[in-house]
């Protein structure tokens, strides 16, 4: 991912206007190691899944976020080649979904679908995928047992799949997802219905695999964990991509909304008062714990060189300072607006 | 460092890693049966999606129509086989007729014919109604093979279950006679056509399994709801023998029928026609088949995975 901004124009208004990117396209310099969406368009009938979507998304861990409908499990299945594009060209790695042989070596996808074969084992669900990659009895059954393993679920992959609680089957689903080691892991949600322990060692598991080198999309609706965990994020929004790159550069690019800035010093208020003077401060608003301030600026260099000249002149004890807004959650109020989850339709 | 440096350093390191991947990839790929995309390998998939299908068909809950079905007929000829005293004196020869007429009436036309309905009909509309067909759209494996090995899965399921059910009821049919004529059945099934019999109804029933097999493979693949085209066939297939000759080719029991052992009656409404020879009516039966699972699979490989729409 390029790092760019899309579509920042109408960021305020929904439906989003198609964004304007031009970036690397498949084919292109790069697409080998890449997945590409080129262009791509995908229309249910007259409801639009996604709307001429560019995106060029690198190693590491990139989060999908989105509210419910906004075109996120339709990226998910173009890419996978469960449903195929109207207009454009999706690739992954060099790879398109005409290649099945090849595509489905490198991807695995567990996707938001809870549902599974009947009477199946959690062993059984795995080794059976695998063995229909190809691999030896011998072979299926080992890679079955060390992705269920990696997931935490030893104990239970002997029982029914259909006796497992929502957690244990987003984990045998992402266990099947893995087992075959793929080299882009694809994820739908895949912390819904997880405790918060079973969530950390996920968590775990999905750094462990982006450290790897692996490509891992991943959705969620969980602002703060898709905050902790991606290198990069792609808002959508009504089958548009509004933003996208790491959370930081998007940011800064939302500029109809000031920057906030938290700084907390041993005199906060003789600080608020001597911001009130400087241009480059569009508000200041004492922090409820009266040990720090939120500062709203439009031109946070700027605003950097005020406070460093304030603190030397006041002789001010700086404890902290750090952006208040810059991770998904503001970002998506302020591009998206709302919270997740509200609206229906397709994901 | 410049972001910009930075940023192509880190997507250095990514690519380097990637290729790491891709290694671990290839080490993966050693403990394949063999190289990815070979014909050995489609071999392979096939097989173990056809082992799954017939696993699932056999074994599980949703084998009950199927094998309800193929019941019938044993139930039927064991009635017979217990009963028979009470239906006169009967001879080999009328048995070797009634069982001619109930193959033909019954196993055939309603038995194989419905039995397949329900086994071939589900093969992919199951899996989209229970929402699993995204694990076979997900593995390495061309949409064709899937599909081939899907139909070969249900193929060897009403081998299986009607093949079985053909043999049993045949015997069935004749059981009877080991006490009251043991000479008789002797002389059919030892110097007799007996055994030859057997195995043309047999291969009828196999040859049936294929091409109503593939007629409702290709009718699910084509429409949400297969019952009303297939109570369309079975109506076309019912009223063959009242079709014009150029009519009559176009089905599947036209051909199965002229490789029946035993001729009978269709009546006096019957339109004749020539019947075909085994050489004719056994290549038309397959390549019936292998047209309509070849256009199947043509629609298959543009399948998508929408459940809420189905």
């Amino acid at each position: 991912m390029s790092g760019a901004v899309a579509g920042m124009a109408a960021a305020d208004t929904a439906p989003k206007a198609p964004p304007a990117v031009s970036r690397t396209t498949s084919g292109g310099p790069g697409a080998g190691g890449r997945l590409v969406f080129s262009d791509v368009s995908k229309f249910y009938g007259e409801v639009l899944g996604v709307n001429k979507v560019d995106l060029d998304v690198a190693p590491g861990i990139t989060g999908l976020v989105g509210p419910n409908g906004s075109g996120k499990t339709t990226l998910m299945n173009l890419l996978s080649g469960l449903l195929r594009p109207d207009r454009g060209r999706v690739s992954v790695l060099g790879v398109t979904v005409d290649q099945p042989e090849e595509l489905f070596r490198l991807i695995g996808y567990a996707t938001q679908y809870d549902a599974f074969p009947r009477r199946m084992s959690g062993f059984q669900f795995v080794r059976d995928s695998l063995r229909q990659h190809g691999f030896t009895p011998a072979a299926a059954e080992t890679l079955a047992r060390q992705a269920i393993a990696r997931v935490g679920l030893e104990e239970a992959a002997g029982r029914k799949v259909a006796g497992y609680s929502k957690g244990m089957r987003q984990r045998i689903k992402l266990a099947r997802a893995i087992a075959h080691r793929p080299a882009v892991l694809i994820l739908d949600e895949p912390l819904n219905g997880l405790d918060p322990m079973a969530r950390a060692d996920m968590i775990d598991l999905f750094r462990r695999q982006a450290a790897d080198g692996l490509h891992v999309l991943i959705s969620s609706h969980i602002l703060h964990e898709v905050d902790d965990l991606s290198d990069r994020v792609v808002f959508i929004d009504g089958g548009y991509v509004v933003a996208e790159g790491r959370v930081e550069g998007v940011r800064e690019e939302v500029e109809e909304e000031p920057i906030q800035v938290l700084v907390r010093c041993d005199r906060p208020a003789l600080l608020a008062s001597r911001l009130f003077t400087s241009d480059h401060v569009s508000g200041v608003t004492l922090h409820d714990d009266r040990q720090g301030l939120l500062v709203a600026t439009r031109d946070a260099d700027s605003f950097y060189l005020d406070l460093n000249r304030l603190v030397l002149e006041d002789g001010l004890v700086v404890e902290q300072v750090a952006p208040a807004d810059a991770d998904v959650g503001a970002v998506y109020r302020y591009l998206i607006g709302g919270e997740m989850g509200k609206t229906g339709g397709r994901g | 460092m410049s972001e910009a440096t930075a940023l192509h350093e880190t997507e250095h390191e990514g690519m380097a890693a990637t290729a790491e991947v891709a290694h671990g990839a290839a080490s993966a790929d050693s403990e394949l049966v063999a190289a990815p995309g070979s014909r050995r390998m489609r071999w392979a998939q096939w097989w173990a999606v056809t082992r799954g299908e017939v696993a699932r068909q056999i074994l599980r809950r949703r084998a009950i129509g199927a094998l309800g079905l193929a019941l019938l007929p044993v139930l039927m000829f064991s009635a017979w086989a217990l009963f028979s005293a009470s239906f006169g004196d009967p001879s080999v020869g009328d048995s070797r007729l009634m069982y001619a007429v109930i193959y033909q009436g019954f196993i055939l036309n309603l038995v194989i014919f419905f039995g397949s309905v329900v086994i071939f009909s589900t093969l992919v509309r199951r899996e989209m109604r229970d929402r699993t067909l995204h694990y076979h759209f997900l593995s390495p494996v061309r949409r064709e093979v899937l599909l081939l090995g899907k139909y070969a899965g249900g193929v060897i399921t009403a081998w299986i279950l009607f093949g079985l059910s053909t043999l049993v009821s045949y015997a069935l049919c004749f059981t009877p006679f080991l006490s009251q004529a043991p000479v008789e059945l002797q002389g059919f099934f030892f110097d007799g056509p007996g055994f030859a019999h057997a195995g043309s109804y047999l291969l009828v029933t196999a040859l049936a399994a294929l091409g109503y097999g593939a007629v409702f493979v290709f009718l699910a693949m084509f429409f949400k709801n297969p019952v009303i085209p297939a109570l369309a066939v079975f109506g076309w297939e019912a009223a063959n023998f009242l079709l014009p000759p150029a009519l009559k080719k176009i089905s599947v029991i036209h051909y199965l029928v002229s490789l029946l052992p035993v001729p009978v009656p269709e009546g006096p409404f019957a339109m004749l026609s020539e019947i075909p020879p085994p050489w004719i009516a056994v290549p038309a039966l397959l390549a019936l088949s292998a047209v309509l699972v070849g256009l199947a699979a043509w629609k298959f490989r543009r399948q998508e995975i929408l459940y809420g729409e189905d």
